[in-house]
C-alpha cells in the first residue's frame, strides 16, 4: 500500500534549513510554462539535492505554480522520490523472483544485521542507506546488490558483510 | 576481408559481469601495443549466464568467447590476434564447429531481438546497413495508406507483448478511426515485473527498431507526437533511447516531414518514470506521463478514443513496435508462419531462477516449456529436480512440472491459471516452497497496490497476513478457504488489471500444490525446506568431525564444539540461515 510510505515519510520530512535554493533557478526557467513538468521536475530536484528538501518544495510551488499537496502525492507515490537526505553509498538489494529463489532474504538479513539499519534507513555516520529494489536485471548473477556502480553477484551473507567492511575500511571509519 | 574486429558486449548483464573492464583493458592494449584490430561494442546476445562475452570475427571465422576477465582478455589478445591461435577453451560458438552452448541458439527465431547482440546500439548507421529505417522509406516512397499498414499489421496476427495480448492491428485500427488534430503514440517500457528484463535488453541493445516501431503506428494512426515511458531504474536503455532519438532526428526520420514524408511532423521525448508498478497500466501510465499519481481509471473510454491529454493515444509494449518493421519488411505471411493459430510469431522470455543457461530467449509461439526448460535453458542446476515455471510475474502463476509440456501461446498458458504476461520465466527447483513464491508476490502486489480499490489495498493485505502465517508455522484449518474466497473478491471488485491478477500466483499455487500448504498448515512443516521458522538444523554424531567449518561461518555463533570434536547447534542461538548446511562437507548438518 502507497498510503505506508506516506505514514513512515512524514516523519522523516527533512527540512532543507541549509539548502541552496539558488539551484534551482534554472530547473525553474526550463519548466516555466509547460504542462506535464511534476515528475521530471521533483526528479530533477532529487538529482541536485539527492532528496526533495521541504524548502525546495515551497519554492517550486510558488514559481511554477504547481499545488503543494499535487506536489507531496506525487513525491510520495513513487518509489523514486526521497523526503529525507541519504548516506554516501546506497546499497541496492535485488529482490526480484529470480534472486529471491536464490535466497536475497539472507542478504538483506546480513547487511540490516551488520550496519543495524533497517530495510531503507541510513546509518547513523550518514555512510549507508540500505534499500531493497524490485529487479537489477542481472538475474544470472542472482543474488546481486549494486553499490553505487559497482554490482556483485553470486553473493553470500558474509560475502555481502565484506564488502561493506571493505569499504568502511576505504572510508577510515571503525570496522564494524 | 578488412582488419580483425573485437566486439565487447556491453549490456546491462554484461557490465554488471564486469564486462566494462574488459572493454577498457582491450582498449589500452590496442593502443599500447598498436593493434591493428577494429574495437568495438554491442549489446546483450542473450547469453547471460556466460558474460562477460567477447567476440572476435577474423579471416577464419567467428569466435565469441566466455567468462572473458580483465586476464582472460589479454591472454586472448595475446594468442588469437597477435599469434593467431584461438583459445579454444574459452570458445562459447563459433562457426566452424559445433558446440555444447550452441544448443541455446538452435530453435531461436530473432524477430525482435533481430540485432541484439550483432549491432552497436549507439550507432545508427549499423542500424541501417541491416536494413533499419527501410520499412518507413518503402511505406512513404510506396505511398502506403494508413489503413493499408494497419491491414498488414493486422494479417501478421500480432497481439500485444506486453502481456494483455490483445490485437496490435485492432489496436491501431480503433486510434485511427478516432478523428482528432492531436493524437500520440507511446511506448510502454516501465517493465515492473521482478524477474523480467526483456524490454531492457532490447532497449539497450537495438533502440533504433523500438524508434522505427514508433514511426510507423505513428504513421498509421496519424499521430503527432510519440512519448517513451521508461523506468528510470534503466540508466542504460534510456541513454541509448535518448541517442537513437537524436541520431534519427538528425537523419530526418524524426522531426518536421519525417522520413521525408511531406507536412508528417512527429518527434518523439522520453518520459522517465518514477518507480510504480502500476503505471505499465494503460490508464496509470498517462496519468504519470500527465504529472499525477499513478492511479488507473476507468475504461471506457479506452485510450483509443481518449488518452493522454484527452486525445486519441495508441500504447503497444516495447517487444510489439521492435516487431513491427520486421513485419513491414518481410509482410505479414512471413511473421504468421510462425506460432500457433491465434498466437503467431514469437515471443521474447526472460529465463531465470535454478536454470542452468539464464538468458534472453526469443522462440516461435507453440513451443513447449519442456524445450524451453531443457533444450534452450540446459536444465536445472545441480542434481535437484525441476518443480516449476513462474510465467506473468506478480499477475501470472505457477505452471508445475506434471504441465510441462503445455505449448507456450496465449491460450493454453491462460488455462493453466497462468498468464502469457510480458516474457519473465523463473525456474523453480524442489527447493524452492510454492507458499513462499506465493508469498513474495503478493506481498510485492501489495506495496504496489495504489490504494484506489478498496479489496485491491486491503484485501492483499489480509492474504499476505494469512500467507505469513502459514509460512511462519501458525497456519490453521480453513486458511486455503480464506484465501481462495478473498481471492475471489479481489479479482471481481478491483478497477485495473494489478487487483484483477493479483491473487493468480496463490490461486495456481494452491490448485497445484495444495500439499504444500497442508503440510505447511497441518504438519507445520515446508517440504521444500525453506520456510525458516519450519526448520530445524542439527549437527549428526556419527558424520562430524568436528573440523570446525560450521562454527567459524556461523554468522550468530550458535554452534559449540571443540575441534576433533562432535558440535552441536544451540536452538536458542540459531537464526536458521542454513549456512552450516551448506558448508559443511561431511554432510554432518542435517535439516528437519
Amino acid at each position: 500500500m502507497r498510503v505506508e510510505r506516506v505514514k513512515r515519510e512524514r516523519r522523516d520530512l527533512a527540512s532543507g534549513e541549509n539548502t541552496d535554493l539558488r539551484l534551482l533557478d534554472g530547473l525553474v526557467r526550463k519548466y516555466s510554462g509547460k504542462k506535464g513538468i511534476m515528475i521530471p521536475v521533483l526528479q530533477e530536484t532529487q538529482s541536485i539535492y539527492g532528496f526533495l528538501p521541504k524548502e525546495a518544495f515551497k519554492k517550486l510551488s510558488v514559481e511554477l505554480q504547481l499545488n503543494l499537496s499535487d506536489m507531496y502525492g506525487v513525491a510520495t507515490f513513487y518509489a523514486q522520490f526521497r523526503l529525507a537526505p541519504v548516506g554516501k553509498y546506497i546499497i541496492k538489494v535485488c529482490h526480484g523472483t529470480a534472486c529471491h529463489v536464490q535466497n536475497a532474504g539472507t542478504i538483506t538479513d546480513a547487511l540490516e544485521e551488520a550496519l543495524k539499519v533497517t530495510d531503507g534507513g541510513t546509518t547513523e555516520d550518514d555512510l549507508f542507506t540500505l534499500e531493497s529494489v524490485a529487479c537489477l536485471g542481472c538475474c544470472s548473477l542472482a543474488p546481486v546488490m549494486m553499490i553505487r556502480d559497482d554490482t556483485y553477484g553470486k553473493l553470500t551473507g558474509k560475502e555481502a558483510v565484506r564488502v561493506i567492511k571493505e569499504i568502511r575500511l576505504k572510508e577510515k571509519e571503525l570496522p564494524i | 576481408m578488412g582488419k580483425t574486429k573485437v566486439i565487447v558486449g556491453l549490456g546491462s548483464c554484461g557490465i554488471a559481469a564486469g564486462a566494462g573492464k574488459v572493454y577498457e583493458k582491450i582498449r589500452a592494449l590496442k593502443e599500447a601495443e598498436a593493434l591493428d584490430i577494429v574495437l568495438s561494442k554491442t549489446s546483450c546476445a542473450g547469453m547471460c549466464y556466460r558474460e562477460p562475452l567477447v567476440e572476435i570475427i577474423d579471416e577464419s571465422g567467428s569466435y565469441l568467447y566466455g567468462e572473458i576477465t580483465e586476464d582472460k582478455a589479454v591472454e586472448l589478445l595475446n594468442n588469437h590476434i597477435v599469434n593467431d591461435n584461438p583459445v579454444k577453451e574459452y570458445i562459447v560458438c563459433t562457426d566452424l564447429y559445433d558446440t555444447p552452448d550452441k544448443k541455446f541458439f538452435d530453435g531461436q527465431v530473432k524477430i525482435a531481438l533481430r540485432n541484439c547482440g550483432m549491432i552497436d546500439p549507439e550507432n545508427i548507421d549499423e542500424y541501417e546497413d541491416r536494413g533499419g529505417y527501410e520499412a518507413i522509406k518503402k511505406i512513404i516512397s510506396g505511398g502506403m495508406k494508413p489503413q493499408e499498414i494497419i491491414k498488414v499489421v493486422m494479417e501478421s496476427g500480432l497481439r500485444g507483448r506486453g502481456g494483455g495480448g490483445f490485437l496490435t492491428g485492432l489496436k491501431w485500427k480503433f486510434t485511427y478511426n478516432s478523428k482528432s488534430a492531436e493524437k500520440y503514440v507511446i511506448c510502454n517500457a516501465d517493465e515492473g515485473d521482478p524477474g523480467a528484463f526483456m524490454d531492457r535488453s532490447l532497449l539497450e541493445g537495438d533502440p533504433h527498431s523500438v524508434v522505427e516501431g514508433m514511426i510507423i503506428a505513428a504513421l498509421a494512426v496519424e499521430a503527432t507526437a510519440g512519448v517513451i515511458y521508461c523506468r528510470a531504474e534503466y540508466p542504460l536503455a534510456l541513454k541509448r533511447l535518448d541517442i537513437a532519438i537524436r541520431q534519427a532526428r538528425g537523419k530526418g526520420y524524426l522531426g518536421k516531414d519525417a522520413g521525408g514524408k511531406k507536412d508528417f511532423g512527429f518527434d518523439i521525448s522520453i518520459k522517465e518514470g518514477a518507480g510504480a508498478f502500476v503505471c505499465g497500466e494503460e490508464t496509470a501510465l498517462i496519468a504519470s506521463v500527465e504529472g499525477k499519481r499513478g492511479m488507473p481509471g476507468r475504461r471506457p473510454p479506452f485510450p483509443a478514443a481518449s488518452g493522454l491529454w484527452k486525445r486519441p493515444t495508441n500504447i503497444n509494449n516495447v517487444e510489439t513496435f521492435a516487431n513491427i518493421p520486421w513485419i513491414m519488411n518481410n509482410g505479414a505471411k512471413e511473421y504468421a508462419k510462425y506460432g500457433t493459430e491465434n498466437s503467431r510469431g514469437t515471443k521474447v522470455f526472460a529465463l531465470a531462477g535454478k536454470i542452468r543457461h539464464g538468458g534472453l530467449v526469443e522462440v516461435p509461439m507453440g513451443i513447449t516449456i519442456n524445450d524451453i526448460v531443457f533444450k534452450l535453458g540446459g536444465g536445472i542446476p545441480s542434481d535437484k529436480s525441476f518443480k516449476a515455471v513462474q510465467l506473468g510475474g506478480p499477475s501470472g502463476g505457477c505452471i508445475p512440472s506434471w504441465l510441462s509440456d503445455t505449448r507456450v501461446d496465449y491460450e493454453s498458458v491462460n488455462a493453466t491459471g497462468a498468464i502469457m504476461g510480458s516474457g519473465g520465466m523463473v525456474v523453480m527447483d524442489e527447493s524452492t516452497c510454492m507458499v513462499d513464491i506465493a508469498r513474495f508476490f503478493l506481498d510485492f502486489t501489495r506495496k504496489e497496490s495504489c490504494g484506489k480499490c478498496t479489496f485491491c489495498r486491503i484485501g492483499t493485505m489480509r492474504m499476505l497476513e494469512i500467507l505469513n502465517r502459514i509460512t511462519d508455522g501458525g497456519g490453521e484449518e480453513g486458511d486455503i478457504q480464506k484465501l481462495e474466497e478473498l481471492a475471489e473478491q479481489i479479482k471481481d471488485s478491483s478497477l485495473c488489471g494489478l487487483g484483477q491478477t493479483a491473487p493468480n500466483p496463490v490461486l495456481t499455487t494452491i490448485r497445484y500444490f495444495r500439499d504444500e500448504y497442508e503440510a505447511h498448515i497441518h504438519q507445520k512443516k515446508c517440504p521444500a525446506k525453506s520456510c525458516k521458522k519450519l526448520l530445524t538444523y542439527t549437527v549428526n554424531d556419527h558424520s562430524c568431525t568436528g573440523c570446525t567449518v560450521c562454527a567459524r561461518n556461523c554468522p550468530v555463533d550458535a554452534i559449540r564444539g571443540e575441534r576433533k570434536q562432535v558440535h552441536v547447534i544451540d536452538q536458542d542461538l540459531c537464526i536458521r540461515c542454513g549456512i552450516c548446511f551448506t558448508k559443511c562437507k561431511f554432510e554432518a548438518v542435517s535439516v528437519s
